[in-house]
């Protein structure tokens, strides 16, 4: 995948192409019929559509702007519990059980949550993107685990019992659009994949804006960026509350469609495992996002099913190791990913 | 710097960049050591509401001298890679676990005697450093000129790798380890003066200052460790000296994962060893280090050892829950008052 994608346009019938020369060749014996049956299944068609939103928000930081972060799951987490906390547990808060149950109140938590992840990010990145290359990728990391431990524990007020500790929520409602229930998964798919290609188109947008050529001029260099004028503080900032944001809305998206939410879920782990995504699908684009998504939750269910076939003794356990050793792969023979980015326009 | 053309001006403020600046002899305390002090006299007074009498404070500081040291160990580990290769090595963590896994599954077959758990510690540091170095030269040597996200991702990958490998072998139980004297489950206590003290504990502190004596004996005495030293004072310089940089980065995280693993053994008898525990102690021992400047010995012990403390007070004061919360806000909070993280550093490039 050398083609320089540049659009939907291109990168539709590249991907049609891949599928098709799938079904030919069958690599490892996996069937196209294999991919859809077995592999693709709507609940990792919904997971990648949620993880396309986050990566694109991932992508403008690390790729763009060259803003590393370990910690993007905690926002993804803080969007997430905000949907769940506010439509499960909103009686302890004192909010009315008849505003609660309107079909619109999870679409204007979820509104609400984003701004103000958002606004948390941007308060919370004025202050730590002044660090660099390691030092912000471990600061990042440092957050995302102290809003995981938050989480954990209960924010802090277990009298309250607000994020249920380490067991999370469960019965998060499904979303409801009037009196329709956007349900059963099938239309659910819809729905997020809907929100991750608008996502894309804004991710596109910002990079083809003015704002989308500072971004890259901070990661070329930040005092030459700054010399040239861009206010590089404040562009960072509103950069990463915009990934912050986008991170948010998916983990409201993931509340309702996974109906329960457990911290562990935002974790280290997961924060990491996004920058893996970035990393393959190729952080210096925003098509990067769905393609990255995508091809790691396959990898990962093709090694869940598929590993013992394909290598007799060895079971599903193995896992997180082929996504290392594979992430290492990638590093070391192709750092930019998969898709390559387009030269500067 | 845009323009990179070496005007004799630019090339005099680089040179002049480049030389470091004698510190004045009476300087300020560093942040981080007024932060120390604050963060004491914050938790202590806190205490006092408690009721928290000398006793309660000295149980409190053992427990923590005893973690503190073994953060210190997993931070030198740090300290020592960071130096020669530059590299900040999130797979740290994993020989913290290694090591006292390792160490156990030896145990089985030996016999139950002191010199069967001596010699079971020692293959497993030596199995630790071999795989250290061979760390090194699979997967970070190949990238030794790419960009730091992509050598951090690749320490990332070697510790996901390395800690799945454990989940295979080892699965997800917690084991247990003999404490050293007792070579039973149940170690034993000392009472000194009211303060309860594990046995294990003296023998965490004996090692920690054995392994500190030794490390400070290599860096000073021996050739390889003086090599070591001109890495990191200048690789290039040390190049055309004759030091084989990437042979020295090698033995850097050879020495780190030995570092890693003898923290994780001493440790392991006063926890349970669990597949996933390296995650913890790896970043733990991270912040320790960077408390202590991120390139400086001395400092990474004291920030070990100060960690572990202020952990123990503040666990002991506040919520036990949010006891992990108080490391990575020290992280960060040392992050953003640690000058050398802000300014623009050769590596952000």
């Amino acid at each position: 995948m050398t083609a320089r994608l540049r659009s939907p346009w291109t990168a539709v019938p590249c991907a049609v192409a891949v599928v098709a020369v799938l079904d030919l060749v069958e690599p490892f014996g996996v069937r196209l019929g294999h991919l859809i049956g077995g592999l693709l299944t709507a609940d990792l068609a919904v997971r990648a559509g949620l993880f396309t939103i986050v990566l694109v928000g991932l992508n403008l930081l690390m790729g763009y702007a060259g803003q590393a972060s370990l910690g993007q799951a905690a926002f993804y987490g803080m969007g997430a519990f905000a949907s769940a906390i506010l439509t499960v547990r909103a009686h302890v808060l004192g909010i009315p059980p008849e505003v609660v149950s309107a079909w619109w109140w999870p679409w204007v938590v979820m509104v609400a949550a984003a701004c103000a992840v958002a606004a948390f990010a941007w308060a919370v990145g004025w202050v730590i993107l002044r660090l660099r290359g390691h030092y912000l990728a471990m600061a990042t990391l440092g957050l995302g685990i102290m809003v995981y431990i938050v989480l954990r524990e209960n924010l802090g007020m277990p009298h309250l019992n607000l994020t249920g500790g380490f067991d999370g929520i469960v019965g998060v409602p499904r979303l409801r659009l009037g009196s329709a229930a956007l349900w059963p998964v099938g239309v659910y798919l819809l729905v997020v994949w809907a929100a991750a290609l608008a996502c894309v188109a804004l991710g596109e947008n910002v990079v083809h804006s003015p704002a989308g050529r500072a971004l890259r001029a901070i990661h070329g260099s930040e005092a030459a960026a700054e010399s040239v004028g861009v206010d590089v503080g404040a562009l960072k900032a509103r950069i990463f509350a915009l990934s912050a944001g986008l991170a948010s809305v998916a983990g409201s998206l993931y509340a309702h469609f996974q109906a329960a939410v457990v911290p562990d879920t935002f974790g280290f782990v997961p924060s990491l495992e996004l920058v893996v995504m970035s990393a393959v699908g190729g952080m210096r684009t925003v098509w990067g996002a769905p393609l990255g998504a995508t091809v790691v939750l396959l990898l990962e269910q093709l090694l869940r099913t598929h590993l013992l076939g394909l290598v007799p003794a060895v079971s599903g356990e193995l896992e997180p190791v082929v996504f290392g050793v594979l992430l290492i792969l990638l590093m070391r023979f192709r750092p930019s990913g998969l898709v390559q980015a387009a030269p500067a326009p | 710097m845009a323009d990179r053309r070496a005007t004799p001006e630019l090339v005099g403020q680089r040179v002049a960049a480049a030389i470091p600046t004698p510190r004045p002899a009476a300087r300020r305390l560093p942040p981080a050591a007024l932060l120390l002090v604050g963060a004491v006299a914050l938790l202590v007074l806190a205490g006092r509401r408690l009721g928290y009498g000398l006793a309660e404070y000295a149980q409190l500081l053992v427990d923590g001298l005893a973690t503190g040291s073994v953060y210190a160990l997993v931070a030198l580990g740090f300290v020592v890679v960071y130096r020669v290769s530059g590299v900040i090595n999130f797979a740290q963590g994993a020989f913290v676990m290694l090591g006292p896994m390792l160490c156990i599954s030896l145990l089985g077959p030996l016999p139950d005697t002191a010199a069967g758990l001596l010699l079971a510690a020692l293959v497993a540091t030596a199995a630790c450093a071999a795989s250290g170095a061979l760390l090194h030269r699979l997967a970070l040597h190949p990238l030794r000129d790419a960009a730091p996200l992509a050598r951090i991702i690749v320490t990332v990958g070697a510790y996901v790798s390395i800690q799945g490998i454990a989940l295979k072998v080892w699965g997800p139980r917690p084991y247990v380890l003999p404490a050293f004297t007792t070579l039973s489950m149940a170690d034993r206590l000392v009472d000194v003066g009211g303060v309860v003290v594990q046995a294990q504990s003296l023998w965490v502190w004996g090692t920690a200052l054995v392994t500190f004596a030794a490390l400070g004996a290599f860096f000073e005495g021996t050739v390889a460790g003086k090599a070591m030293r001109a890495c990191a004072v200048n690789r290039t310089a040390a190049r055309l000296v004759g030091i084989q940089v990437d042979r020295m980065g090698t033995l850097a995280f050879a020495l780190a994962a030995t570092l890693g693993a003898v923290g994780g053994i001493v440790l392991a008898p006063s926890t349970r060893p669990t597949f996933d525990m390296g995650l913890e102690l790896g970043l733990k021992g991270f912040v320790a280090s960077i408390a202590g400047g991120l390139v400086s010995f001395p400092g990474a012990v004291a920030g070990g050892i100060a960690l572990g403390v202020l952990e123990s007070l503040w666990a002991g004061v506040v919520l036990a829950g949010f006891k992990d919360l108080f490391a990575f806000a020290m992280l960060v909070i040392l992050l953003l008052t640690f000058p050398r993280s802000r300014a623009a550093s050769e590596e952000s490039a």
